[in-house]
């Protein structure tokens, strides 16, 4: 091996320490892009691949009840390719060996024919052949235990039928499954069954009829005049509105994973590449600067000014290299354990959950150009450093007389504590970035704690403050107040509270929206809406209330007046006057009062649902009532409900805080490690001659710690308002229609992330420090810089 | 020293002038000198009178801001920054007075960052064994004394077989014992493979061990003089 090379491995042996610690901030970054990019283009490859493969339609729609020949008019639509009409329905069903209902939505398949679209891929058995026959999708199934033979019962149509399980299946339209009125996935308690045409026309009395209908449209046909034209022929028969896969379920909550993928692969990575970058160049600029005599007796031997150069972009890329391995293993066991997250709530057919080869390569590559970025300045000044001057020692840095000094004077600050603020504002841009970077840190750690404060807030509003029944009831159509009073006598049932749901398009101007409306009785205490400030409300006769994000959506404000279109009740066009505003972190909703409501509709007050808060110990009495009632075609158990949206949420925040933390402090450790043995190096003399006049051990630690700890306590402002742009941020990007999240942030979020960055700061000089106190004063003072 | 007084440096009014923020200094003026092949030439001069500024330029490290200077038949003023690279990996060997060595790599690495470079190196345990370091090659440089560093730097500077080797104040930081010793070396590369030598040194009795002895006053070549009968380097009273 050419010396010059051996010389190259012995440095960066020397350097271990804080080349590791520069490596891991650059790991840091390789791993997420590795991760989040990764990940983003295999979620998008994977569910281009099932739509395309299984036909997953274009544009869809429901009605109350339309006529068969209708899809002859719908299929003449200009761009329509395929369509697909079905019957559906919800049902209650009765669980073997289970006291707890669930809650079936039930789809018809074709007769005599495959589906044309939303194909349904079999996974195990067969597909249902005689009207008591269902396949279920695969997750129900794995959740419940089932298996083909087995038999559940089924509430359809106010008749309990037996259904045997014939099979299981997967579907496009289902890789994310989530149940009406839930908020979490639950699989245990809520299903899909595909039955027979016949079966399930019967059962919701749907002869020459469906209610859902589904479009595939040819590749240049803008899904946008295809939804008026069917929303136009769905209208007479109580249409409830046309989308496109955008305002899909299931796609939408696959879209809103891919766009925080793809947000966070945009943000986060440069961020590290960004501090590694400096990191590298302050390194290697001491480096250099060290090695001044060396590189001048390299060129006085007639190595070129590129072999010199190359030599420390060589050195730069050993840390690249150290990095790129850390970030590649760290990043694919992060990108195995997000498979497994994804595999948890999307069911795909097909795995490829695999970050593809050129994702390695173009992560690698990145974090060698930033090392590369970041040893350039030095490599050059070195190539072109002249080879006569590089003989003689450099010049000692100026410090001049500044006010700064006039100050200290005046201040009579120890000798040390000057030391101190001399080389801060010796070299203001280094201290500049050092502060910088542990601001990012700072900011990091407010970000990860964020997360699980703001759920703590979520929890405690969605289920203690706002939804504090602990059962929903779903009535298959309305029914009047008086079944409030049938539910009352249920065994177990406490309190009884109605609601009843309407599905509207809310226009202002230019701005509409889709949303259900939710008619309340006023004084409603099971399920309440709340203001900001967390009191109840009730919206009065002519009012509306609606939700944060979607009062912002539609640029409404409360005094302003807003159309409603209803889809269901008399279909009719009305204009309420906005009376609020609701803090929601679920869905979009709207409020209005049930009298009201039902006298602008010219009928009786209806409720659709009904509240319950009940006595435990009866719970399975309920279940056993609840399967003989007709008219239920869903139970929501909100004690489930809130179970596993703790556990699902909980154990991600704790994944995510985790990586987060561990994040905060690669990055404190780099910057604080790497700024202190840059000082020592530089002030190797300087402090051993402290020493030698008589300083104690402790007096010359104090200049060393001092510095760095001075410049970490300077950061933590900008760490907090750097925190809170990126809270604001991450609120930002997690909002959707779905779901927001509150901005929480406390003055223990600020302290956590102060302290914690601060002790990793403290850790990192004092490992530094020990090498303070093994300096070698003799050989110190011997050696020539 | 052959007879025939082959010339390996000529230089003709060489000037060089360093801008600094007080202003301009005269570090040479009209320099005019030549240097013979397998000649052993001692520079001689007070503090600052510009004896490291020729050697520099002589050696391709640094330029003349005036005059010319040649090697044989090669003009290095006027070389680019390549030329010069390559003029100083093909001809000249160094030996510095901080020794310079690389100090993370041993006596022998020391040597093959040379050899690794150079057209036709000797094996560097033959340069070692030259200086009388063979049994130190895997030493670090820390492991050994100044003296035995400054070896290492001789070894490294003839490993190359130089037709030129420079030397400024090679023995500046030794004491007298260590000091002849590489005197010794220097003598010994001169003698065996005529190898054009010039030393700088502030020691007026290294003098005795030079064909010639040019002194240096003040940016400017003073006198120069030839000894008719040179000294053993042991015999010389620092
Ligand atoms: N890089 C430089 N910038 C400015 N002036 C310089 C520089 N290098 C040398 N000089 C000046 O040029 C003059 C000659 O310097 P040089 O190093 O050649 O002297 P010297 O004879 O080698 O002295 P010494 O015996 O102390 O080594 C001195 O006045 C010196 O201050
Ligand atoms: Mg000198």
């Amino acid at each position: 091996m050419p010396a010059i090379d051996r010389k190259l491995l012995r440095d960066f042996r020397r350097l271990w320490a804080q080349a590791l610690a520069i490596a891991l901030v650059l790991a840091c970054g390789v791993a997420i892009l590795l991760t989040a990019f990764g990940m983003y283009r295999a979620l998008d490859d994977t569910r281009s691949a099932y739509y395309e493969r299984n036909r997953f339609g274009d544009v869809f729609a429901s009605a109350r009840r339309a006529p068969e020949s209708l899809l002859r008019e719908i299929g003449d639509i200009p761009g329509v390719l395929a369509v697909e009409a079905r019957v559906t329905g919800d049902a209650i069903l009765d669980m073997p060996g289970r006291a707890e209902t669930a809650v079936g939505r039930i789809l018809s398949l074709p007769e005599a024919r495959a589906p044309r679209l939303n194909i349904p891929i079999l996974r195990a058995g067969r597909l249902p052949e005689s009207p008591s026959e269902v396949a279920v999708n695969q997750t129900f199934a794995l959740a419940n235990g089932f298996q083909p033979g087995d038999v559940i019962e089924a509430n359809l149509g106010g008749r309990k039928r037996p259904l045997t399980i014939t099979g299981t299946v997967l579907s496009p339209e289902f890789i994310y499954t989530i149940g009406p009125g839930a908020l979490m996935p639950d699989n245990r308690t809520f299903g899909i069954l595909w039955m027979r045409r016949d079966a399930v026309a019967a059962a919701f009395d749907m002869g020459g009829a469906f209610n859902d209908v589904s479009l595939s449209l040819d590749a240049r046909t803008p899904p946008g005049p295809v939804i008026e034209a069917l929303d136009d022929l769905l209208d007479p028969y109580g249409g409830l509105g046309a989308f496109g896969r955008d305002k899909q379920l299931s796609n939408s909550f696959v879209d809103a994973e891919i766009t925080q993928l793809r947000s966070m692969a945009m943000i986060l990575p440069p961020v590290f590449f960004g501090i590694s970058a400096f990191l590298v160049a302050m390194v290697m600029g001491r480096i250099v600067a060290l090695e001044r005599s060396q590189i001048g007796l390299l060129k006085a031997l007639g190595y070129s000014n590129a072999e010199i150069c190359l030599h420390y972009l060589m050195l730069a890329g050993l840390i690249a290299v150290l990095g790129i391995g850390i970030g590649w293993t760290a990043g694919t066991w992060m990108a195995r354990v997000m498979a497994q997250l994804y595999a948890q709530f999307f069911d795909f057919p097909f795995l490829i959950f695999r970050v593809e080869l050129w994702v390695y390569a173009v992560s690698a590559a990145v974090a060698l150009l930033t090392a590369t970025l970041g040893a350039l300045r030095s490599a050059l000044r070195a190539a072109l450093l002249p080879p006569a001057i590089a003989m003689q020692p450099p010049a000692p840095p100026r410090f001049r007389q500044t006010l700064l000094d006039r100050a200290m004077a005046a201040a009579r600050l120890s000798q040390p504590t000057v030391m101190i603020l001399r080389s801060v504002t010796r070299w203001p841009g280094r201290s500049a970035l050092t502060s910088l970077g542990v601001a990012l840190a700072v900011a990091a750690v407010m970000t990860s704690t964020f997360m699980s404060d703001a759920l703590d807030r979520v929890i405690d509003a969605a289920f203690f403050q706002s939804n504090r029944q602990d059962a929903m009831l779903i009535f298959s159509h309305d029914l009047p107040l008086s079944a409030l009073e049938d539910v009352a006598r249920l065994p177990g049932v406490r309190q009884v509270e109605g609601q009843q749901y309407h599905s509207a398009i809310l226009r202002n101007a230019q701005y509409e929206k889709r949303v259900p409306i939710e008619a309340r009785l006023p004084g409603a205490d099971l399920s309440r809406v709340l203001s900001r400030q967390g009191a109840p409300l009730d919206a009065p006769p002519g009012g509306i209330l609606l939700a944060e994000r979607l009062a912002a959506q539609l640029h409404l404000a409360p005094g302003d007046t807003v159309e409603v279109a209803f889809l269901s009740g008399d279909r009719g066009t009305y204009r309420m006057h906005v009376s609020g505003v609701v803090q929601q972190y679920f869905g979009l909703g709207a409020y209005t009062d049930l009298a009201y409501l039902n006298g602008l509709f010219r009928q009786s007050p209806r409720i659709s649902v009904a509240n319950v808060t009940l006595d435990g110990t009866e719970i399975d009495a309920l279940h056993a009532a609840i399967a003989a009632i007709p008219n239920l075609t869903g139970t929501v158990m909100m004690s489930s409900t809130r179970r596993s949206f703790r556990e699902t949420i909980q154990q991600n925040v704790v994944v995510m805080t985790g990586v987060y933390m561990m994040i905060a402090v690669l990055i404190t450790v780099g910057v604080a490690y790497n700024g202190a043995r840059v000082q020592l190096s530089e002030r190797a003399r300087e402090l051993a001659s402290l020493r030698i006049l008589g300083f104690s051990r402790a007096q010359v630690s104090y200049v060393l710690v001092g510095e760095t700890m001075l410049l970490a306590l300077l950061a933590q402002p900008l760490g907090w308002a750097l925190g809170r742009l990126f809270t604001e941020a991450m609120v930002r990007g997690f909002s959707s229609d779905l779901y927001a999240l509150p901005l929480v942030l406390n003055t223990a979020a600020y302290t956590r992330a102060s302290l914690v960055v601060l002790a990793a700061a403290l850790g990192s000089v004092l490992l530094v420090r020990r090498r303070l106190d093994r300096l070698d004063l003799v050989a110190v003072m011997k050696t020539r810089e | 020293m052959t007879a025939r007084r082959d010339t390996v440096f000529r230089t003709r009014d060489v000037g060089k002038v360093y801008e600094t923020g007080g202003g301009q200094v005269h570090a040479l003026s009209g320099v005019n000198l030549d240097l013979y092949a397998g000649e052993f030439a001692v520079l001689l001069g007070p503090s600052g009178s510009g004896k490291s500024t020729l050697l520099n330029i002589l050696g391709g490290l640094d330029r003349a801001t005036s005059g010319r200077v040649w090697f044989r038949e090669t003009e290095l003023t006027g070389m680019n920054d390549r030329g010069l690279t390559r003029y100083r990996r093909d001809h000249v060997g160094f030996v510095f007075q901080f020794y310079n060595l690389v100090p993370s790599l041993t006596a022998r690495e020391n040597v093959q960052l040379v050899t690794d470079v150079a057209r036709d190196p000797m094996p560097p345990d033959e340069a070692l064994a030259l200086v009388g370091l063979g049994p130190r090659a895997d030493h670090f440089p820390s492991e050994m004394s100044g003296g035995e560093q400054q070896r290492v730097a001789i070894a490294r500077a003839i490993a190359k077989r130089p037709e030129i080797l420079l030397c400024d104040e090679p023995t500046g930081a030794l004491d007298s014992q260590t000091g002849i010793q590489v005197l010794e070396a220097l003598r010994e590369i001169n003698d065996r493979f005529g190898t054009t030598t010039v030393v700088i040194t502030h020691n007026a009795e290294i003098r005795k061990m030079a064909h010639r002895v040019i002194r240096f006053q003040d940016g400017s070549i003073g006198e120069v003089t030839e000894n008719a009968t040179r000294i053993a380097p042991s015999e010389i009273a620092w």
